[in-house]
């Protein structure tokens, strides 16, 4: 009996979401979504846009990162419009995710106007689109992420993270300047529909919105992530409107604050040389959440994000 | 694939003869439906019922073992496409390769090191299973001679990798009872190959590049010519393709139940010039979707950890959650007077708990308490963690002799419990933590000092 293929086409389509404004002079845009098929099946539907990797460049100096990471970086840590261009001329990041860390009341309380001058500048600087992460849920978030929305009217960022309970301000700040926002839920697809309804029932449309399924890291909850992505990808394709949203991994920050990946090969001979073990631990688990459907993979280690832009070309079918 | 009572029941005589021993036919359905009893219990059943039984009793992927022993590989019988629709059940066998060109001190060395490799991880051990030996110097006699050594000196089960049948020979002659497999057959050698693979009843791997109807077309001819035991490499040239071929091939064997793709399947990485962590991408891709062997034939130290750590989480089961010991454990290098902190046996819960404690610099003893690998708050709903139980736990544990004062920190989800833990532990103050463990470290710093 000669194989045939059997190929499956399905009723939901993920929208395309662009991200950044084309407004010329060498700033870029981002395209993301538009999938008609399960990740990368190739064979019986179409994949629109390739998945993109973010670099991170947090507001200050990140102090709690261990030396590999702050490697790239060395001379810009407290620099964070030239670490941001670096991130983007050097090592090729296709948009930022700059981590307002600063804002944190226990990490130097910045103020909400000194966060959107930064937004401004390095959007300004860099030309690419622009993630724009609070500090974590709090007011100091709301207020935060609501002054550089204001700042970066128009610019079409991605705010990050709406989660229950603290969703609202950050609704009404994209929907007032036009941005996009990330709805996090904890590894629950259930968790992720009822947030994307509740934040559609204020008027943001389900086309503004990217879902953070919330990322375990290799060893810490991979498996949930993976599988709850897998899921929500089915349902959307499946016809769900609730659950058809591109879907964002913070993979570098869930990555590089494991043990496996802060200790030597000092303190653990049988482990391995740690550089490389620390760069395959963030770039596995990017892999393995792009093949379960994420559509933005925010990474740390530019070293790490090449390997997997590669991946995601190949996986693209290019240069076959 | 399986059949139900009812459709099994249309197949049988029903005139409740009793002849099998149940009451009715129907009830006989019900326990062959159940795999609790077996068609040849009845004496009346047509030759189609036996057929069309048969073939829905025999799993859409086979089962494939390599090797003897305690390290004896198991791969296949898988039975979903999602690991959520059930779970994944054979992990992807690891294959480091080496050659019969390599001094035999090197290859002793590397074989220690492959046998070596072993982290234990929420109460497993995670290890390499194969080694993949590569015929390197064309001579049949020095790649007899290594295969022999090999497999007298190791317990890992080997696979011979040669495409000239002739020279593989006196090889498999020599570990024969060691059941190595052989890699592989190709559109050329099938012949000779699937003779080898017959009379020795060893496994074979079939290798073609090409479309995947080539492949079809080959395996079909080999379980034509008598073997069973098959595994499949398709093309990996790209990880598009990887990933196309290896999800065709694992959907038509479950939803075509086509034999000809009805077995394991084979990556093979590594041969090129591409760096490690390429590679080690490219097994990451294998792991998650569907390979049930990857052979490396270029691999670092450092690889082991992550990729064995990915495989176990792929593997894990989602309906049984992994369980760490309950034991009380040393984060960093606590004392008499560090922190003392309680939580579940969810291995996730008892990794990310831990981790946050590491990362806040003060070290503290983690006592971990037996909770079915359920999470605080979910164990605590099915009265599993409960304030009595847990006091009496750590009293059990000792935790008195851990530490010379006598605080304990709870779950912030499960501050409800303190009350029944006081009572439970007298003289002992039950501290309620944050709620996320992401918040551990500023309430070390703040409620320790």
């Amino acid at each position: 009996m000669a194989f045939e293929i059997t190929t499956k086409t399905w009723p939901g389509k993920i929208p395309e979401i662009t991200l950044g404004k084309d407004k010329g002079g060498g700033f870029r845009t981002v395209t993301i979504g538009g999938e008609e098929t399960l990740p990368f099946h190739h064979f019986e539907g179409r994949t629109a846009n390739r998945p993109v990797i973010a670099l991170e460049v947090p507001d200050s100096d990140p102090e709690n990162w261990i030396e590999l990471a702050k490697e790239p970086y060395r001379d810009v840590l407290d620099n964070p419009v030239a670490w941001a261009k670096r991130a983007v001329d050097d090592f090729g990041a296709d948009l930022l995710c700059l981590h307002l860390r600063g804002a944190h009341p226990d990490r130097g309380d910045r103020s909400a106007e000194e966060c959107a001058e930064l937004v401004r500048t390095v959007l300004d600087e860099t030309r690419v689109p622009l993630i724009i992460k609070g500090p974590g849920p709090s007011d100091k978030q709301n207020e935060v992420l609501r002054k550089c929305g204001e700042a970066a009217e128009g610019e079409g960022c991605l705010l990050a993270s709406a989660v229950e309970g603290h969703y609202q301000t950050l609704v009404a700040t994209a929907i007032a300047y036009g941005h996009y926002l990330v709805a996090e839920t904890p590894i629950d697809v259930n968790l992720a529909k009822q947030l994307n309804i509740l934040i559609s029932e204020m008027n943001l449309p389900p086309q503004r919105i990217v879902i953070d399924p919330l990322t375990g890291g290799l060893g810490y909850g991979l498996e949930y992530t993976y599988s709850v992505m897998e899921r929500i990808r089915l349902q959307g394709l499946g016809g769900d409107p609730m659950l058809q949203m591109p879907m964002i991994c913070f993979v570098g920050e869930e990555t590089w604050k494991v043990k496996e990946v802060k200790t030597t090969a000092e303190d653990q001979p049988d482990w391995g040389d740690q550089r490389g073990r620390a760069l395959l631990w963030e770039i596995g688990t990017a892999v393995s959440l792009l093949i379960s459907g994420a559509g933005i993979l925010v990474m740390r280690h530019p070293e790490a994000a090449a390997v997997v832009r590669k991946a995601v070309g190949e996986l693209m079918g290019e240069g076959n | 694939m399986a059949l139900t009572g009812l459709q099994i029941f249309k197949l049988l005589p029903n005139t409740n003869c009793k002849d099998c021993g149940f009451q009715t036919c129907l009830a006989f359905a019900m326990k062959l439906a159940a795999r609790q009893a077996e068609l040849d219990l009845c004496p009346h059943a047509s030759e189609e019922a036996k057929e069309i039984l048969g073939a829905a009793a025999t799993p859409p992927i086979r089962l494939v073992k390599i090797g003897t022993g305690p390290r004896e590989v198991t791969v296949g019988e898988e039975t979903v496409l999602f690991r959520h629709d059930k779970t994944f059940y054979h992990a992807t066998a690891i294959a480091l390769s080496l050659t019969d060109t390599m001094p035999d001190d090197e290859i002793a060395q590397r074989i220690s090191e492959a046998e070596g490799i072993n982290f234990e991880r929420a109460g497993e051990n995670l290890t390499v299973n194969l080694l993949a030996l590569l015929s390197e110097s064309g001579n049949a006699e020095r790649y007899a001679e290594t295969a022999r050594k090999i497999s007298d000196e190791s317990g890992m089960p080997l696979i011979l990798c040669s495409d000239d049948p002739q020279l593989l020979k006196p090889a498999v002659d020599a570990c024969a009872v060691r059941r190595p497999m052989i890699y592989a057959a190709t559109e050329k050698n099938w012949e000779s190959m699937a003779e080898l693979a017959r009379s020795f009843k060893v496994p074979l791997a079939v290798r073609h590049h090409g479309s995947l109807s080539d492949l079809h077309d080959l395996a079909s001819k080999i379980r034509e010519a008598g073997v069973e035991d098959l595994v499949l490499e398709p093309g990996a040239g790209t990880l598009a393709m990887a990933l196309e071929n290896q999800t065709l091939i694992r959907r038509a064997a479950l939803e075509q139940s086509d034999k000809s793709f009805g077995f394991p399947t084979l990556v093979r990485l590594g041969g090129g010039d591409e760096g490690p962590l390429t590679v080690s991408s490219a097994a990451t891709l294998a792991i998650c979707k569907y390979a049930s062997i990857v052979i490396l034939d270029r691999y670092e130290p450092w690889m082991f950890l992550p990729l064995l750590t990915l495989r176990q989480n792929i593997y894990t089961d989602p309906q049984k959650p992994l369980q760490v010991d309950p034991v009380i454990y040393a984060i960093g290098e606590p004392g008499p007077d560090s922190p003392l902190a309680v939580t579940t046996n969810f291995s996730l819960t008892y990794f990310i708990v831990s981790t946050e404690i590491e990362g806040s610099g003060t070290p503290a003893w983690l006592a971990i308490v037996e909770a079915e690998g359920l999470s605080v708050l979910t164990a605590w709903s099915a009265g599993k963690f409960g304030g009595e139980l847990v006091g009496k736990r750590l009293l059990e544990m000792g935790v008195e002799e851990k530490v010379s004062h006598r605080k304990v920190i709870i779950p912030g989800y499960i501050a409800v419990i303190q009350g029944e833990m006081e009572d439970a532990m007298p003289g002992w103050e039950i501290l309620v933590g944050p709620e996320e463990a992401g918040d551990i470290p500023a309430y070390l710093k703040e409620v320790w000092e």
